[in-house]
């Protein structure tokens, strides 16, 4: 630690430090990049974080288990849904209790309705970094559309504590199938607008190819996962190698790429979001019937014991990790992020690149600050 | 009594109907000439007239810049699916006024170890450019300040100008990311001047003349982007990304990025200072677009087809500087199209793109037009 | 020869894509129907929330100012933040037995993170979420709310 921090103030010739501080419009977050440069050059990129430390770990241990959900929304605030599905499986998983089927698959239709408008706010924000800065809106008005169907359902529109342990907490409202499928149907006309305007576009071909390769190599030995990690070639989707909820039930493909810069990143995000409208298409019909909760006991005490479970969240696998020794409230609750993984290779994808690829390549791994603090 | 003296000496003024004025201004301009001349003798009519012209043009500035400015933001705000300013006075037409209002009242902080006459100076030699260059266009028929025979190369090297400004405020600033940015800046804009140039001197070859009254009467059978078909289209293309790059536009205009680091060589300026360099920008945008109206568009000329005289004669109704002011916004509605579509360059992308690209075809265009003219080829 | 090709190629396909994101935002310029923009607060009269909008715990009270909280305090129990105080009192109702009953419910609206709990398990049902959501004030003081409203009693027939 101390050479590292020697080796930033070195004041050879041309070298200097500045200071992308925590207050900064396209970090999308709190987190302060302290970047070394040569010239123009990036030497190194040193990330400082904590600026966002809830201590959300610790608050779980005095909190019982239906209570951590509302916490866990506001972890990856833009994958919240999917963030309460993983603790909802890790105690039903160490209960042993069995979900009914219209749970699981209301489970998926809300966990990749999540998906999508993480990817839609995610390319807006791309967009404005870049310099287009119509991109942000046209993103966003998109994404109000999936919005209002998450509040009409559950309440809330981006922090919806809408799982608990034995299931949901409302049942659908009627008027949910129906806009979905409006929505999907408005969505496949506006995607290839968005096509149009940033991914074929000749100035974001040579902002964005050959920055920042990521080796297939480097993607596993860090441990990036999601969407970056899988344009670099690592298979890595937890829907495919270890299923849950309902997506043993339906066919999709894991984009895989294999050059893993900058633009392969952007285009596997995209094809993301058109595999998930195919998930979504597949499931709105056929959405069984049952109850939207299971009966759980007043108060819920996991037997000793050890208990993980895994999930793919719109920026990579998820890993919820529960220590209980028998009470109501839990020894220990880490929860392995997605980000705080991505946030590690920067540095090694960034050196020799210019500064203003670096905002590039931070926007491309795609890092939702308070999800690396927690 | 001034005034009286002039309406006794007038004869051109008051024999026609006043309408009349607007299709030719030059008897109106005449007459108030003639008065004066009676009145005051040669050099008192000089310096009145001078500082006639001086008043309209600093109205005429700031009329425009405050048109400019709201325009941008409708225009902006109906690209992206949105209102835009809409609360102040009917569909918003006061926000700029009161934007003005709040910049004055911004406290101007003085930098401590900034040189103080060159940090004050720099907002003024931009806007001084833009002055000059504003003195040598044509409006309307007969409404044209100088009419020089060297009327292309004056707006030219007028408009260099503006470098210094930005190369002083970047060093005076005792800031070193806004020195970085002003280089920037500055290594953009003197790139870029060159493709101008280039671009212009197309259309000198084919109009025989560097007169700017004289371009735009040889356009009377017909515009010139139309006459000189590809090669005058293409310098058109050509003028208007390079003319974007110059006045630190669209997708060039990585010198006042929010999202980089710096906000470039106006980072240390705050309220009136401010708001001279944010006015320079969009009045240097609303020159470029009118010597591009002027020397590919046909400046005041209506659209005239060649030999179909029923049509030009509608045309002609509608007076010439009404043709002038829709060219004008013509071409300023494109430049804002560029700027709300495309992300941004970065500096090496910037500079390849005018030496390796639009330098050459620049060059292969003059060879190509003066080919053309030679043989006779245009209409 | 073949870099002249190329070279050409390049501007011509580099060009092509920038006029089709040029016609993307020209589409939307010229089509000022699809603005999606709602002018605030001058159309308070007809914005409608959705039913289950999370806005703010209430406890209703039907036209004869009664509500459904015993009193219990399972709703203390379960919000995760302190967000809930019951002060409950001890009353004698008709038959001369001594129960508890709710006195002040408090809420405060400023710490709440409307994690629905305290609805979901409200035995009898007492909590709903209401849909107001201009919440700002100016004095911090007022963010705490007494849910059962002055004189209010339990409705009859609730456990």
């Amino acid at each position: 630690m101390e050479e590292q921090v020697k080796n930033i103030t070195a004041d050879e010739q041309q070298e200097y430090v500045i200071n992308m501080g925590p207050q900064h419009p396209s970090t999308h977050g709190v987190l302060r990049l302290v970047v070394s440069l040569k010239g123009e050059t990036v030497k190194s990129v040193q990330p400082h974080i904590g600026y966002i430390h809830r201590g959300i770990e610790k608050m779980c241990e005095s909190i019982t288990y239906p209570q951590i959900i509302h916490l866990t929304d506001r972890m990856d605030y833009l994958s919240a849904h999917i963030n309460n599905e993983a603790v909802c499986l890790t105690v039903e998983k160490a209960l042993q209790v069995e979900i009914p089927d219209r749970i699981k698959v209301i489970r998926t239709l809300m966990s990749e309705l999540t998906r999508i408008q993480s990817h839609q706010l995610w390319w807006a924000s791309f967009g404005m970094d870049l310099g287009g800065l119509t991109c942000f809106f046209y993103g966003l008005r998109d994404r109000e559309k999936i919005l209002d169907i998450f509040e009409e359902t559950c309440g809330g529109r981006m922090l919806v504590s809408y799982n608990c342990p034995g299931g949901v907490m409302y049942d659908l409202h009627p008027n949910f199938q129906q806009k979905v499928k409006d929505f999907i149907k408005y969505f496949r006309k506006i995607l290839p607008e968005y096509d149009q305007l940033l991914t074929g576009n000749v100035i974001f071909h040579e902002r964005s190819k050959g920055i920042g390769k990521l080796s297939l190599e480097d993607a596993i030995s860090y441990g990036v996962t999601g969407p970056s990690g899988r344009a670099s070639g690592f298979s890595c989707d937890v829907r495919k190698h270890e299923p849950y909820s309902a997506y043993d039930k339906v066919q999709f493909k894991e984009i895989l790429f294999t050059e893993g810069d900058t633009y392969f990143r952007y285009v596997a995000r995209i094809q993301e979001m058109w595999e998930s409208m195919n998930i979504i298409e597949q499931l709105i019909d056929n959405i069984p019937e049952g109850p939207y909760a299971v009966k759980m006991k007043p108060v819920i005490k996991l037997p000793e014991g050890e208990y993980y479970q895994r999930v793919e969240t719109a920026r990579g696998e998820l890993g919820v990790y529960i220590i209980s020794d028998g009470n109501k409230n839990p020894y220990r609750v880490k929860f392995r992020s997605p980000n705080f993984v991505n946030l590690s290779v920067l540095n090694h994808i960034s050196k020799g690149f210019k500064i203003a690829d670096l905002v590039a390549i931070g926007g491309s791994l795609d890092l939702v600050i308070p999800d690396i603090d927690r | 009594m001034l005034l009286n003296m002039i309406a006794a000496n007038s004869s051109g003024l008051l024999s026609a109907p006043w309408w009349k004025v607007l299709y030719d201004f030059s008897s109106l301009t005449k007459s108030i000439d003639e008065g004066l001349y009676k009145a005051l003798g040669h050099f008192w009519t000089v310096v009145t007239e001078m500082m006639i012209i001086g008043v309209l043009i600093l109205l005429f500035y700031a009329v425009i810049g405050l048109f400019l400015v709201y325009a941008e933001r409708k225009v902006c705000a109906f690209m992206q699916n949105r209102l835009g300013p809409n609360r102040l006075g009917p569909f918003g037409i006061f926000q700029t006024i009161a934007d003005l209002i709040k910049l004055l009242f911004v406290e101007m902080i003085p930098i401590k170890n900034a040189d103080g006459f060159l940090f004050n100076l720099a907002p003024f030699i931009v806007i001084i450019a833009g002055f000059m260059a504003l003195a040598a266009i044509p409006f309307a028929n007969g409404l044209h300040a100088i009419d020089m025979n060297i009327g292309v190369l004056y707006v030219i090297a007028v408009s260099s100008m503006g470098v210094i400004g930005v190369l002083l405020a970047g060093w005076s600033s005792n800031n070193k990311y806004s020195l970085i940015g002003a280089i920037r800046s500055g290594a953009q804009i003197i790139s870029y001047e060159l493709s101008v140039g280039l671009a212009l001197i197309t259309i000198v070859i084919m109009a025989g003349s560097m007169q700017l009254s004289v371009i735009v009467e040889a356009q009377r059978d017909g515009w010139f982007i139309f006459k000189g078909h590809i090669p005058a289209f293409i310098a058109f293309v050509i003028f208007l990304i390079a003319s974007t790059a110059e006045t630190n536009r669209g997708p060039f205009d990585l010198a006042e990025a929010e999202s980089e680091l710096t906000a470039g060589y106006h980072t240390e300026y705050s309220g009136i200072k401010f708001a001279f360099f944010f006015l320079a920008e969009y009045m240097n945008m609303f020159i470029v677009a009118s010597i591009a109206a002027t020397v590919f568009l046909g400046g005041w000329m209506p659209f005239h087809v060649g030999p179909w005289d029923g049509f030009n004669h509608v045309m002609d109704f509608i007076p010439p500087f009404v043709w002038y002011i829709g060219k004008t916004f013509f071409v300023i509605f494109i430049m804002m199209w560029f700027k709300w579509t495309f992300p941004r360059l970065r500096i090496d992308q910037l500079l390849t793109l005018e030496w390796k690209y639009l330098l050459p075809i620049n060059l292969v265009n003059v060879l190509i037009m003066a080919f053309i003219v030679l043989m006779g080829w245009h209409f | 020869m073949r870099s002249i090709i190329n070279y050409l190629k390049e501007i011509f396909f580099g060009v092509k894509s920038l006029l089709v994101g040029m016609k993307v935002t020209g589409s939307y310029f010229f089509r000022p129907s699809t603005i999606v923009t709602q002018k605030y607060p001058n159309n308070r009269k007809d914005l409608v929330m959705f039913d289950r909008f999370k806005g703010e715990v209430i406890m209703p009270h039907n036209e004869k100012n009664e509500h459904k909280c015993t009193g219990c305090g399972i709703c203390e129990i379960n919000c995760p933040n302190g967000s809930i105080e019951i002060i409950s009192k001890t009353i004698t109702t008709e038959d001369g037995k001594k129960k508890k009953a709710i006195d002040k419910h408090i809420y405060h609206l400023g710490m709440c993170t409307f994690c629905a709990l305290c609805v979901k398990t409200c035995p009898s049902n007492a909590l709903a979420f209401g849909q107001k959501f201009e919440h700002a004030v100016f004095n911090r003081a007022l963010l705490t709310k007494t849910l059962n409203k002055p004189g209010s009693q339990l409705m009859k027939g609730v456990e």
